[in-house]
């Protein structure tokens, strides 16, 4: 264990900044964000949940594939070159370290995704405990646990210090790296102990810590998908794609052309939401033709369909930043709590 | 709030109405979700406090297919958006049934978040202070700091609708307490901005913005059954930004086509996930149209020509344009 004390944070991140890629959770216009950290952008380890997840750090929103041109009758195409330098995402929640673990799932599978293969590669996680867990929190129903957050280095943020544990070779190398801001500490494990003990007796008592999943089987796969009870919940549902670009899970894009003009064409993929009107639109024609369907996508696909072909690994990891800006206050936690039979 | 659930009840009873449109009581105290009820007992989980901002208008087009007359909860702001969609052949009047609600001010979650509370369980509105329940303990905080930003500017507390009030008086002026100041405030000091800071400004707000499409989607001006964006042969389109003028060409073209038509209900800025502060956009087209039509408030009534759907002779020449960009 080691600790690094809150005041040389600074120092700590730019001395890894010089070396490396660092993105952090950053405050701007009141809303935190992860973005690239220079020492003129303020930090902000304090905020529980990044609007958007880091997500974006390992599978951007918009990211270009290749540009294609066209000079003198010929066509030249020209790829886009994949990450090449190695970056550190530092704070990461359990939640959100639990969702690379699903999207990892999807894009490490065959057939690889280079794009996304590139970065996890040169990406090392630097995670935090969550001091002081929230009422939309709800990883407990998922075995995760906000305490212990894990991936290549943990640490935990108390009044003063950082307590840091690397858990990787990725975070071994970070930690020699940092080596001159970091102190060995004797008592740094009781500390954390206690904190573990404080989160986890929040996280007890969080209000939507204790979900009832049993439903959300294979086996129920049908009855699930015909039940009734779509029909009344989507309905205060905008449609929207808020649920799905704020979520740290949802892995679905789109690829489209953009006319750069005189620059020729630019091929780039998007997240994709399966609550717009043309998601899944093909040739034919669109398959889901009503929101309800839409709604129910989205919430079979996370309790039903992944697990399915997961192992049983839900692609919901209890984030709550879908409760906290639904605009409908619709999300997750209604949906199993209707469909599991508790509301 | 129990007054209003008994009238819904006897109005679904005699058969006056077919459903109600309301608010549902959410698991966390902050988070009512609209919501039809169909039958008297699902009324029991039928809530009206101060976080019902959302404006239930824009549901009453879904509603207005469904066989029989709704019964709608409207806040006193609601009803402009009514009017307004009503004007537009969108909301049929007669198929609903409206209980206008007094209202006192609606709160912000996200700003409560913002004065660094953690874990609201509830909150009550006491005067100008809010009273919060949190995991943490017991919070307060001044009411002007965590109200939805449309309630400081609020219309008043008239409902320019409605078949029967409840909670509310007629005419009852001004907004909660001496909160209302002038709407055009903050969209004066950026005109006043040099132009280079007035873009700089936009920039950084709008770079934020994720493309989720929610202040369109809530917005009830924005009723198009399909949205240009939404169009697949449309180069810009719904869900990326191309570049970093393409999210400020997404809510520009959708400030212009709601501009005579947005009656400044901020619901575009209440959904936001990033906070972004979309009125003022729209504010800067009311205050605009203020400047060179008279003053119009959009849903003010039900009849009249928007100005911008009207011709009169002394309606502003283009030309206003270069004068006020100083001949550029």
């Amino acid at each position: 264990m080691y600790r690094v004390k809150k005041d040389r944070l600074t120092e700590l991140f730019t001395s890894v900044s010089k070396v490396q890629d660092l993105f952090l959770p950053l405050r701007k216009c009141d809303q935190t964000n992860y973005g690239l950290w220079t020492p003129e952008e303020t930090f902000d380890l304090d905020t529980l949940k990044t609007v958007k997840s880091a997500k974006d750090c390992f599978f951007p929103q918009s990211e270009v594939l290749y540009r294609c041109r066209k000079e003198d009758g010929k066509i030249s195409i020209d790829p886009q070159q994949l990450c090449d330098r190695p970056f550190v995402v530092f704070g990461m929640r359990a939640c959100d370290v639990k969702a690379v673990e699903v999207l990892d799932r999807v894009f490490l599978s065959d057939p690889v995704d280079s794009f996304y293969k590139a970065r996890r590669e040169h990406g090392t996680i630097v995670s935090m405990a969550c001091h002081e867990p929230e009422e939309t929190c709800f990883c407990r129903n998922f075995e995760i646990d906000p305490a212990a957050p894990g991936a290549d280095v943990e640490t935990w943020l108390t009044e003063d210090s950082l307590y840091w544990k690397p858990l990787t070779e990725k975070g071994e190398a970070l930690t020699a790296a940092a080596e001159e801001f970091l102190e060995k500490t004797e008592d740094g494990d009781k500390t954390v102990e206690e904190e573990q003990t404080a989160i986890r007796g929040i996280v007890e008592k969080l209000p939507l810590s204790h979900l009832d999943l049993s439903r959300f089987k294979q086996e129920n796969t049908m009855e699930l998908f015909d039940s009734p009870l779509w029909e009344e919940m989507y309905k205060p549902c905008l449609a929207c794609g808020t649920c799905t670009f704020v979520c740290p899970t949802c892995q679905c894009y789109d690829i489209r052309d953009f006319d750069a003009g005189k620059n020729g064409v630019q091929r780039y993929r998007c997240w994709d939401s399966c609550m717009y009107s043309d998601f899944t639109m093909m040739a034919h024609g669109n398959m889901r033709t009503s929101q309800m369907q839409r709604f129910r996508q989205r919430f079979m696909h996370k309790l039903v369909y992944y697990p399915a072909n997961n192992d049983g690994l839900y692609s919901c990891v209890g984030c709550g930043r879908c409760v906290s800006k639904c605009p409908a206050s619709l999300n997750i936690v209604k949906v199993i709590k209707k469909l599991g039979g508790e509301a | 709030m129990q007054e209003l659930i008994t009238r819904a009840k006897e109005l679904l009873a005699d058969g006056t109405v077919s459903r109600v449109l309301g608010w549902k009581k959410g698991d966390l105290g902050w988070d009512p979700e609209p919501a039809y009820f169909d039958k008297a007992e699902e009324l029991e989980n039928f809530i009206y406090n101060p976080f019902c901002g959302a404006n239930l208008s824009k549901y009453l087009i879904a509603a207005g297919k469904l066989e029989g007359t709704t019964l709608v909860f409207l806040k006193p702001c609601d009803t402009y958006s009514f009017n307004q969609l009503v004007k537009e052949h969108r909301v049929k009047k007669d198929k609903t049934y409206i209980i206008g609600v007094g209202c006192h001010g609606t709160l912000d979650p996200e700003k409560i978040r913002n004065t660094g509370v953690k874990g609201i369980a509830d909150a009550v509105l006491e005067g100008d202070r809010v009273r919060l329940n949190t995991l943490y303990g017991d919070k307060e905080a001044a009411a002007a700091e965590v109200l939805l930003d449309r309630c400081l500017v609020c219309k008043g507390k008239t409902h320019v609708v409605c078949d029967e009030l409840i909670g509310a008086e007629p005419g009852e002026e001004a907004g909660p307490g001496e909160l209302a100041v002038n709407r055009f405030a903050q969209v004066e000091e950026l005109e006043n901005l040099p132009p280079e800071e007035r873009f700089a400004f936009w920039q950084e707000q709008l770079s934020r913005c994720i493309r989720c499409n929610a202040c369109r989607n809530v917005c009830p001006a924005c009723s198009c059954l399909k949205c240009v964006f939404d169009s697949s042969q449309f180069d810009s389109n719904q869900k990326a930004n191309a570049d970093t003028f393409e999210e400020q060409m997404f809510h520009i073209i959708r400030a212009f086509h709601v501009a005579g038509r947005c009656t400044d209900c901020g619901e575009c800025s209440r959904v936001c996930p990033e906070s972004i502060p979309l009125h003022l956009l729209n504010r800067k087209f009311i205050k605009d149209i203020d400047t060179f039509y008279g003053e119009y408030q959009a849903g003010a009534d039900t009849e009249s020509k928007g100005p911008l759907t009207d011709f009169t002779f002394e309606d502003v020449e283009p030309g206003i344009i270069a004068e006020r960009g100083g001949g550029r």
